[in-house]
């Protein structure tokens, strides 16, 4: 038998292997799926993880979309890093992200079709501030009446979904769609146009911001003392109103960066690789986002990473299904399967394995 | 005479450290032994081998002259050995009953049970109503329940871990009078306490460990508390001196203070009315739960109070938050060291920041001065001789006396104008807690206002020269530590005003 001993100080080794431990017990895992699927796990974990990368057939294809999605996948994370380490649960940045882009993606087409180098650079500004504010309906709840933000911002998703829906049927449906729920083409109006800044990398200026978010982030959270504030909050909450940090403008300020990044994030998405607003819009990124948040373990390099990585198992998921006929879904319970293992193998960080002697007693 | 209970060469590491080292002493029937050792010596993980919660690497246990190893507390109760902890287990929503029903292998139906707690509860003075609810009940009531609970077990050894921190004077008498009558009637009693004047009253052996090893055994009766102090940490103590200057103007005045508390289960205050001068030491005497916590929160910032209620060099500061309070020269250190004075799991650099980044100017533009805050911490650490290998180390690792010097010396490197501890030396070790003593003397010496909050009535004897009693958060008026008696105090803190004494 074996147990657990509480570590003295935790593991610095086991913070930097505990995710690369939780990617081969996925692959492990979803290679015995696979099997039982009937299908050559070997061939399946290649298809996933390495052909979108160095397939020569396929590579040029899945390289950019590798960007594509990895940057709001990280970009959103990186927002709700800082309420995750603050023991802040929004799990509402998929609402966020609808919100930013629907917000965003009204006023450029409010413009249209005027053309102006302004134009992007306010959307983007509407994207964030869409995402703030609906990320400041479970901050205030939680503030005023201490609602429980997880069940608020969760909730809030669907109603993100279904006012989504309502806009692209009602005041922002595209008069030359033939009546279809989606606004104009985003790509047919050059100032609102998120396009590839160079042709066939997937490089767009989400990507740029992006790298950005991922240097401020890192410098806030490692050298600025809101990071340390954010810290303690989480860590020690009784310590940090201690140490004069007001828990509601904790919370206020931390659902306010992560709903303001998922928004700005859906307004590159919807002005670039989705094109267009629609009720297929909505990917799930901002439920993905979580699981890269804790599969970076909350630090922007990390982060950073495990974006590329979760982007990976989409697009490595995809050839999977046109390759070998795996079901659709097969990729969700290869995501979901990261994050409980991550989950799972986390205990080590602060705890290590003893395996027992016999006892003599 | 064989001995109940004989250890010998018990052994147990753990990584980093080997908490006991060959151990080896003896308990006989009817003796009350009492084990002295500093934070850290090795006393907790003693008794926890005795009572089957830790297995020794080697080393073997005796009961009865046969072998023992209990490889769980139940197995230990079996064989008849009790433990009362020094953090109770109860619920406070259960009745006493109930609750002794539930720490029982198997408990007798409710009436039976009822019967027998009022009949060992009045053989023993240990005055308990059975269908009180916990939650209503003093600590040393509760402490009554925990004790009851082991009785009923026929124990023929009764543990106890710090059993008087919690109590008044008047309380720990009858405890004493209790743990006497068991003594008288066979059952051994196993006493771990810092409080040395207590095991020269009660013990009748002591048994001394120091870094996991025993290093000496004395007959408390002949020996003084300075004495044994000095075996237990192995080098002469310092005893603080008081310095009986003139007291300059008032620094901190509370007028007419309540808060009510978050807390369900605290005290709220109320009419808390006091001077505190430059140069004074103030102490607040009382029992734990009578509205410590909540005075020590409205003067740190973390609740706030109506305004003028609290003035600071006369400026009011009620609404004022615990950073701008700093500013302005009041500091302060909870009682609690880990979880509200420091963040376990950050390093000690890190806890320095925690209250030191706006005094000791640790940020520049927001951003953590890195290479200041390690000196900070670092001279917290010598000039408080605070043991650890390093700035990086967390606080969780260092041992509860060390912290506690870390704590107040990051305070007190910082200099205040007015300084407010709560329960400065609680379960620190003598030479911790002399050490302690002596830089708050030191403080006010050099012109600073001190508030000690503290239940330790002899150490507020030993350095104040106003003591006031905190009682179900109502304040006394202070008097000077002068000629009052440790009897009067007790009155006192029981809630009876002693006017004319």
């Amino acid at each position: 038998m074996f147990k657990l001993e509480r570590r003295p100080t935790p593991s610095n080794a086991m913070v930097i292997l505990t995710p690369v431990l939780a990617v081969v017990l996925t692959m492990i895992a979803g290679g015995i799926l696979f099997a039982i699927l009937g299908k050559n796990p070997f061939e399946a974990i290649r298809i996933i993880f390495w052909d979108p990368l160095f397939n020569e057939v396929v590579a040029s294809y899945t390289r950019p979309q590798l960007l594509i999605k990895a940057a709001p996948l990280i970009t959103i994370a990186l927002g709700l890093s800082f309420g995750y380490r603050a023991n802040i649960w929004n799990i509402g940045a998929e609402g966020q992200f609808i919100m930013g882009a629907v917000a965003g993606g009204a006023v450029g087409l409010a413009f249209y079709p005027t053309e102006s180098v302004l134009i992007f650079p306010l959307m983007v500004l509407a994207g964030a501030v869409g995402g703030f504010l609906w990320a400041m309906i479970p901050a205030f709840l939680k503030i005023k009446f201490n609602a429980n933000e997880i069940l608020v911002s969760l909730m809030l998703v669907y109603v993100a979904i279904n006012f989504l829906g309502a806009m692209v049927t009602g005041p922002l449906r595209s008069p030359v769609g033939m009546n279809f729920p989606v606004s104009r083409n985003f790509n047919e109006y050059a100032s609102a146009y998120n396009g590839e800044l160079i042709a066939n990398t997937g490089l767009h200026m989400g990507v740029f911001v992006t790298l950005a978010v991922v240097i401020v982030s890192y410098i806030l959270l490692k050298q600025h003392i809101f990071g340390f504030q954010v810290r303690t909050a989480g860590q020690s909450p009784r310590a940090a109103k201690f140490s004069g940090v007001n828990p509601n403008v904790t919370i206020a300020i931390c659902l306010g960066i992560s709903g303001g990044l998922a928004g700005m994030a859906g307004l590159f998405e919807v002005t670039g690789p989705a094109g267009k607003l629609s009720t297929n819009f909505p990917l799930g990124y901002g439920f993905t986002a979580i699981i890269v948040a804790f599969l970076g373990r909350l630090n922007p390099i990390g982060i950073l990473f495990a974006g590329l990585l979760m982007a990976l198992t989409y697009i490595g998921g995809e050839l999977a299904q046109f390759q070998l006929s795996v079901p659709a879904a097969s990729v969700q319970v290869f995501q979901g399967m990261l994050l409980f293992f991550m989950l799972a193998v986390e205990i080590l960080v602060n705890f290590r394995i003893r395996f027992k002697k016999k006892e003599v007693a | 005479m064989t001995a109940l209970l004989s250890l010998s060469g018990l052994t147990k590491a753990y990584p980093g450290v080997i908490a006991n080292d060959d151990v080896s002493f003896e308990i006989g029937p009817g003796e009350i032994h009492a084990l002295l050792g500093e934070n850290g010596a090795g006393k907790s993980t003693l008794v926890k081998m005795i009572y089957g919660l830790v297995r020794p690497d080697s080393g073997t246990m005796m009961l009865h002259g046969e072998p023992y190893a209990p490889p769980e507390p139940r197995a230990a109760r079996a064989s008849g050995v009790a433990m009362v902890f020094q953090h109770f287990s109860l619920f406070d929503a259960l009745t006493v009953a109930e609750n002794i029903a539930l720490g029982m292998e198997n408990a007798p139906d409710t009436a039976d049970l009822t019967q027998r707690i009022i009949e060992v509860s009045s053989k023993y003075g240990l005055t308990i109503d059975p269908y009180r609810m916990v939650g209503d009940l003093s600590a040393g009531e509760r402490q009554r329940v925990e004790i009851v609970r082991c009785l009923l077990q026929n124990p023929k050894m009764l543990i106890m871990d710090e059993p008087t921190s919690v109590l008044t004077p008047q309380e720990v008498e009858v405890l004493f009078k209790t743990l006497r009558l068991l003594s008288d009637e066979g059952t051994s009693i196993l006493y771990i306490s810092h409080k040395l004047d207590e095991i020269k009253a009660l013990c009748e052996h002591a048994t001394i460990l120091r870094r996991g090893k025993v290093v000496g055994t004395c007959i408390p009766k002949d020996e003084t508390a300075k004495s044994m102090a000095e075996m237990m940490v192995g080098s002469k103590l310092r005893t603080p001196k008081k310095h009986n200057t003139k007291h300059g103007a008032a620094l901190l005045e509370l007028h007419n203070l309540w808060l009510k508390s978050s807390d369900p289960f605290g005290t709220s205050l109320k009419e808390i009315t006091f001077n505190l001068h430059e140069g004074e030491v103030l102490g607040v005497g009382g029992v734990a739960g009578n509205g410590q916590d909540e005075l020590m929160l409205a003067i740190s910032g973390e609740e706030l109070t109506v305004s003028h209620s609290i003035q600071l060099k006369g400026e009011d500061i009620g609404q004022l938050g615990p950073n701008p309070r700093r500013e302005r020269g009041l500091l302060t250190a909870p009682e609690e060291r880990l979880g509200h004075a420091a963040a376990p799991d950050m390093s000690l650099s890190e806890n320095a920041f925690l209250t030191g980044a706006m005094r000791q100017n640790l940020t520049n533009n927001g951003m953590i001065r890195t290479e200041a805050t390690k000196q900070f911490a670092r001279d917290i650490i010598e000039q408080f001789d605070v043991r650890t290998p390093g700035t990086e180390n967390t606080a969780r690792s260092l041992s509860g006396g060390n912290l506690q010097k870390f704590v107040i010396g990051r305070e007190i490197l910082q200099e205040p104008d007015v300084f407010v501890v709560n329960q400065p030396t609680w379960g620190v070790d003598a030479a911790a807690a002399a050490d302690i003593r002596h830089a708050l003397l030191k403080l006010a010496k050099n012109g600073a206002a001190v508030l000690v909050i503290s239940q330790d009535l002899d150490e507020l004897m030993e350095i104040s020269d106003n003591i006031a009693i905190l009682s179900e958060g109502t304040l006394s008026k202070p008097r000077p530590a002068e000629g009052i008696t440790i009897e009067q105090i007790g009155l006192m803190m029981g809630g009876t005003e002693v006017e004319n004494v």
